[in-house]
């Protein structure tokens, strides 16, 4: 029985990990701007596209990687410059749908790059070698990922708790107006927050593609979804709470696409049920439920807002 | 020559003309109230003042220089502090670090400052590691003055101060209002409790829908039988 799970479980981990990733920006962004910030699937996956191309381009690879994180950290600023910025005293309606036009900017923007072809992902030494972990034969990235994303929320909590720039974040995520008179510039803290989001999404992208191995105009439609889903699971506006939802979810799913044969092997069902397909559904079903039971998640604060 | 001083300021929101050129001086080291109904202007004067709304017209000079349209973190860096209406604590930082954020732009150690603020407010010292949002109203009103003072404000503008305090905290506060003002700091005071304010002041000005009325010493309005039937009540 365990023998089937855990590969399952392993890969559910390591989704969960790149799903946490990509959810921090979302959850980091609504914090501050209550905002929910549909273009960030879609940094995800120029992050991608930058490093297919960068490759290519016959730099090294882990110079590659740095000026991929790099890029990705400038495109999150000059999209909340570009697109955000002019609009801090509209109504919100309005800089969701502007968040929605950067969207479908980039996405036609990569189509146009690419012609729609998918991309092959560069194949990056050591995470991408083969490991075997009792059961399990996976990739190194598979280990990697969980570790990886630990680190890097632990830095980032330790970042917003015990610096300077961090208790700017939570005094503007609470209040605008009063962190003015405190001489915050706030524009400056948004920025800020916007350049961590989209550098997590990068390093997601490195670990998620070299799983997935190929890169297209819509690969960051899924996940960015589903990163949303667990960042609104968590509790939107909470760090720890993106992290578990994102976990939660990646091993939920990866364990329903196995389900079929753990029930099998179990000696539940006498042969395959098509369970698999349900995985995604799985998440969205329980987006709905959440909304319907707890509509502030996990870790979420009680808000009055409406969006 | 006056530190503040306001000229011919004039502040539309939303398409109303809340202050419709006013003209007034801040002198150094006094206490100055405004007064006025609800919905005179006094919080959009103070507003004005600390950036936080445009100007539409007028001028706001400080210690000579012209600050109207400067970005409110350039008019808090040169001293002038504000107390919002409301204190607005960051109920999700901890005392201690409410007081850290009030002394933002500074560079310098703030331990002796930070001292000072606990010595004015012992209260605050021991809910130091307590997060403002669930300090009581007069402690988060202590905090958001003790915030305020970290800058080392040389005018401090205080938004209702009293607002929705019960009377014993409301004479602290007060009795607080005072010793900053012995302590050299200038103080802009607005205040729906008029009584109170004009106790206190060395000089006030009242505001009625977007202009200024009577103004005069504390002690000269408190007196006036036009400002007793309108601000003060007929018991005062």
């Amino acid at each position: 029985m365990w023998n089937t799970v855990f590969p399952y479980l392993l890969s559910g981990i390591s989704v969960g990990g790149q799903y946490a990733l990509i959810a921090i920006g979302y959850t980091l962004v609504y914090g501050i701007l209550r905002l929910i910030n549909f273009a960030h699937g879609d940094v995800f996956m120029v992050a991608g596209i930058v490093m297919v191309y960068m490759a290519a381009s016959g730099l090294p690879l882990w110079l590659c990687i740095i000026l991929d994180l790099v890029a990705t950290s400038i495109i999150g600023f000059a999209i909340e410059r570009v697109a955000y910025k002019p609009l801090r005293t509209a109504p919100r309606m309005s800089i969701m749908i502007s968040a929605i036009g950067v969207s479908y900017t980039l996405q036609n923007l990569v189509l146009y790059i690419t012609g729609g072809l998918n991309q092959i992902y560069p194949k990056i030494p050591w995470i991408s070698d083969s490991i075997k972990i009792g059961s399990a034969t996976t990739k190194v990235v598979t280990v990697v990922t969980p570790i990886l994303t630990i680190l890097l929320v632990v830095a980032l909590v330790l970042l917003i708790n015990h610096t300077k720039v961090g208790m700017a974040m939570r005094a503007v995520s609470k209040d605008f107006e009063t962190s003015q008179l405190m001489g915050i510039n706030i524009n400056g803290v948004i920025s800020v927050t916007f350049v961590i989001g989209s550098f997590l999404a990068g390093v997601g992208s490195v670990l998620y593609f070299t799983n997935y191995t190929t890169v297209i105009q819509t690969s960051g439609a899924m996940p960015g979804l589903k990163a949303f889903v667990a960042a609104v699971f968590g509790g939107i506006g909470s760090v720890p709470g993106a992290v578990i939802g994102a976990f939660i979810i990646g091993i939920a799913e990866n364990i329903i696409k196995g389900l079929d044969i753990i029930l099998f092997k179990a000696g539940l069902t006498s042969g395959p049920m098509g369970l698999a397909i349900f995985s995604d559904a799985f998440t969205f079903a329980l987006l709905i439920i959440i909304l319907a039971v707890k509509p502030t998640g996990l870790f979420g604060e009680k808000s009055i807002d409406k969006v | 020559m006056s530190l503040l001083r306001v000229r011919d300021l004039r502040v539309n929101y939303g398409g109303i003309e809340a202050l419709k050129g006013i003209s007034f001086d801040v002198e150094k080291g006094q206490i100055v109230t405004l007064i006025g109904a609800n919905g005179a202007g006094k919080s959009t004067t103070l507003r004005a003042i600390s950036g936080l709304v445009p100007v539409k017209s007028g001028t706001i000079t400080y210690d000579g220089n012209v600050i109207a349209g400067q970005q409110p973190q350039q008019i808090v860096s040169q001293g002038i502090c504000m107390v919002p209406e409301g204190r607005r604590v960051f109920p999700n930082l901890t005392t201690y670090e409410n007081l850290r954020i009030g002394a933002y732009l500074r560079k310098d150690d703030i331990t002796a400052d930070v001292e000072h603020v606990y010595q004015l407010f012992p209260r605050l010292k021991e809910r130091s590691w307590q997060l403002a949002g669930t300090l009581s109203g007069g402690e988060q009103q202590m905090l958001a003055v003790g915030r305020a003072l970290m800058m080392r404000p040389k005018i401090l503008m205080m938004d209702e101060p009293s607002l929705g305090l019960a009377p014993l905290v409301i004479k602290s506060i007060f009795e607080i209002i005072q010793t900053l003002h012995d302590e050299g700091i200038t103080i802009l005071l607005v205040e729906q409790n008029a009584n109170a304010a004009l106790r206190i002041a060395d000089y006030a000005f009242v505001l009625e829908t977007g202009m200024l009325g009577m103004q005069g010493t504390g002690h000269k309005l408190l007196n006036d039988p036009g400002i007793k039937a309108a601000y003060l009540g007929s018991g005062a």
